[in-house]
């Protein structure tokens, strides 16, 4: 089944995605004809709530519910077609090829579980480590995260760590299965300006010490510039321009652009901030 | 229009504010920036009446302040949070939300002030019979913010007003909170992590570091990054990194 992946092959391959979800009052086109590759590089999803950035996140990860309809010309990860796979097939994908980090990690972490428990059970469901092995590998992944003190955030509870901290532990358990691509959706949203950049710059990191592709999931333009070689721009289900983060500044699509000119300036001083102004043309179906 | 001395809050063991003092003159909005946790809610819910255990000086338009607050007190102060789906009760309808205040100060026009308090926050008239999960999360703060003045009060303090929010939307709120501070002569505290947004907003503004003011400084200053203290310029950093990526 498994056959390898071509050379030059993308790590990720999405072609014209659709997710639809229905219920009582209709249909909600959430993601509509979205398309990207992901090779070992870091591509950014951009766009404002609501777009469809976490559906297309989800999608790739079989993790949308029952009521979602997903289409797809392509939706593969490595050589597993997504839309086909065996529930067992996605199982070795989640938490195993695939490591997904979220906003909160309160709600990802068992709250009743110590931070180093939960790292060392997430390293013995992908190898066959003993308990003193998974305990000191648990402890090695901590310090990669860059925890000053590994010992005693080993033997916490999740309500006994900060944010920041919180995330960092996660980021160790999303490591453990030595994944080869990483989805961050908002990893940063819930922390502060210094603790933000710290998460990120640490991902960054690892992503790029360890050979891992990366999807960065955020509504925040210049922070996913700022640490992504390229940006998907999403809005209302499609994506409006992709382009390197380099060039953001350069972007071309009235919607980035409006994006990028609504943000206040810390170096320069401007009156009256500029508005978004939604063209209607925007929502036309784009593939 | 504020004045703060010394003020002092301890939670059981942990000590939250470290003497702070600041004051704010009529008509200026003054900006309060720091990491989480380094206590700046805690200021302005102290000064709300929120945080009660206190101790050093609230004064606001120059009458000093103790624990509790009155009704005038309400009149003349009100907060909005970061949160505007917390802050707004989910089974009320947004006419409902605005009334109360109304009533608790004793006007009896609610008739005319709901439909102009709506307009002044650019809300349209048919959002007066709806419910918080009805509205996006702009026109929410929208609604926090028109309660918080429709009982036309001098002082708004505001927590993190535009967190929450998506940029495009942030940017229309912040116009919306300048032109109600010209027209209004509103003094204000807002506090928050961006210091693009507070750059936008305030004249003066003081960083905040554990529980302590490690500096004040002006407008220019922090456009210019003219920070004495560490921590200001690793904030000033953090954000020019970001602006110029
Ligand atoms: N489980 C769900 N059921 C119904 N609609 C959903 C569900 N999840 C997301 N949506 C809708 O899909 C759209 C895209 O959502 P999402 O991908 O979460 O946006 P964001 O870009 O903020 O991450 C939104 O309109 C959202 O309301
Ligand atoms: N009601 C409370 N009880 C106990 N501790 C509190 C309470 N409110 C805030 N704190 C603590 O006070 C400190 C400062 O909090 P806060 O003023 O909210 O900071 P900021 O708004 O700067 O993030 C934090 O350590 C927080 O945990
Ligand atoms: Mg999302
Ligand atoms: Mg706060």
């Amino acid at each position: 089944m498994s056959t390898a992946l071509l050379a030059g092959e993308p790590l990720v391959a999405v072609r014209n995605l659709h997710v639809d979800f229905s219920s009582a009052t209709g249909v909600t086109q959430a993601v509509r004809g979205v398309s990207f590759a992901i090779g070992r590089e870091k591509l950014g999803i951009v766009g404002e709530s609501g777009s469809g950035k976490s559906v297309t996140g989800r999608a790739l990860m079989g993790l949308l519910p029952g009521s979602a309809r997903v289409r797809a010309d392509v939706l593969r990860f490595g050589t597993t077609d997504i839309l086909h796979a065996s529930e067992r097939e996605m199982r070795g994908l989640r938490g195993g090829r695939i490591g997904l980090i979220l906003q909160d990690p309160k709600y990802s972490l068992n709250p009743v579980v110590t931070a180093g428990a939960q790292i060392a059970e997430a390293l013995r469901a992908h190898s066959r480590l003993g308990r003193r092995e998974a305990r000191d590998a648990a402890m090695a992944l901590l310090e990669s995260v860059q925890i000053r003190d590994p010992r005693r955030v080993h033997d916490a509870y999740p309500h006994e760590l900060s944010g920041g901290m919180g995330q960092r532990v996660m980021i160790a358990m999303m490591l453990a299965p030595n994944p080869e691509l990483l989805i961050a959706d908002e990893p940063t949203s819930a922390l502060d300006a210094s603790v933000q950049a710290e998460i990120l710059r640490l991902i960054e990191e690892l992503v790029d010490s360890r050979g891992m592709a990366l999807m960065l999931i955020s509504h925040d333009l210049p922070l996913v510039s700022r640490f992504c070689d390229r940006v998907a721009v999403m809005y209302a289900g499609q994506v409006m321009e992709e382009l390197p983060a380099a060039d953001l500044h350069r972007a071309t699509h009235a919607y980035t652009r409006g994006l990028l000119e609504c943000l206040p300036s810390l170096s320069e001083k401007r009156e009256r901030l500029a508005t978004l102004r939604r063209d209607p043309a925007w929502l036309a179906p784009r593939s | 229009m504020i004045d703060i001395r010394d003020l002092d809050v301890r939670f059981a063991a942990n000590h939250v504010l470290r003497g702070v003092s600041f004051r704010v003159a009529p008509g200026e909005t003054f900006g309060l920036v720091g990491e989480s946790g380094s206590g700046k809610s805690t200021v302005l819910r102290a000064v709300a009446g929120l945080v009660t255990e206190w101790t050093g000086r609230i004064a606001v338009d120059g009458k000093p302040l103790g624990g509790k607050r009155d009704r005038a007190f309400y009149r003349l102060v009100q907060m909005v949070f970061q949160d505007p789906y917390g802050s707004l009760h989910p089974r009320q309808t947004v006419d409902r939300i605005l009334s109360e205040p109304l009533a608790v100060h004793g006007f009896t026009d609610a008739d005319a002030r709901i439909p102009r308090a709506l307009e002044e926050v650019a809300l349209p008239r048919a959002a007066r019979f709806r419910y918080p999960h009805q509205l996006s999360g702009g026109q929410r703060q929208r609604v926090a913010i028109a309660r918080a003045l429709i009982a036309d009060p001098r002082v708004l303090l505001l927590d993190e007003p535009t967190s929450a929010l998506d940029v495009s939307v942030q940017a229309e709120v912040l116009n919306l909170l300048a032109d109600l501070r010209a027209a209004r002569g509103l003094t204000c505290i807002l506090v928050s992590h961006n210091l693009a947004v507070v750059a936008h907003l305030c004249g003066r503004l003081a960083v905040m570091q554990g529980g302590r003011i490690v500096e004040e400084l002006d407008e220019a200053s922090l456009r210019a990054g003219r920070a004495a203290h560490p921590h200001t310029r690793d904030l000033i950093r953090l954000s020019r990194d970001l602006e110029e990526a």
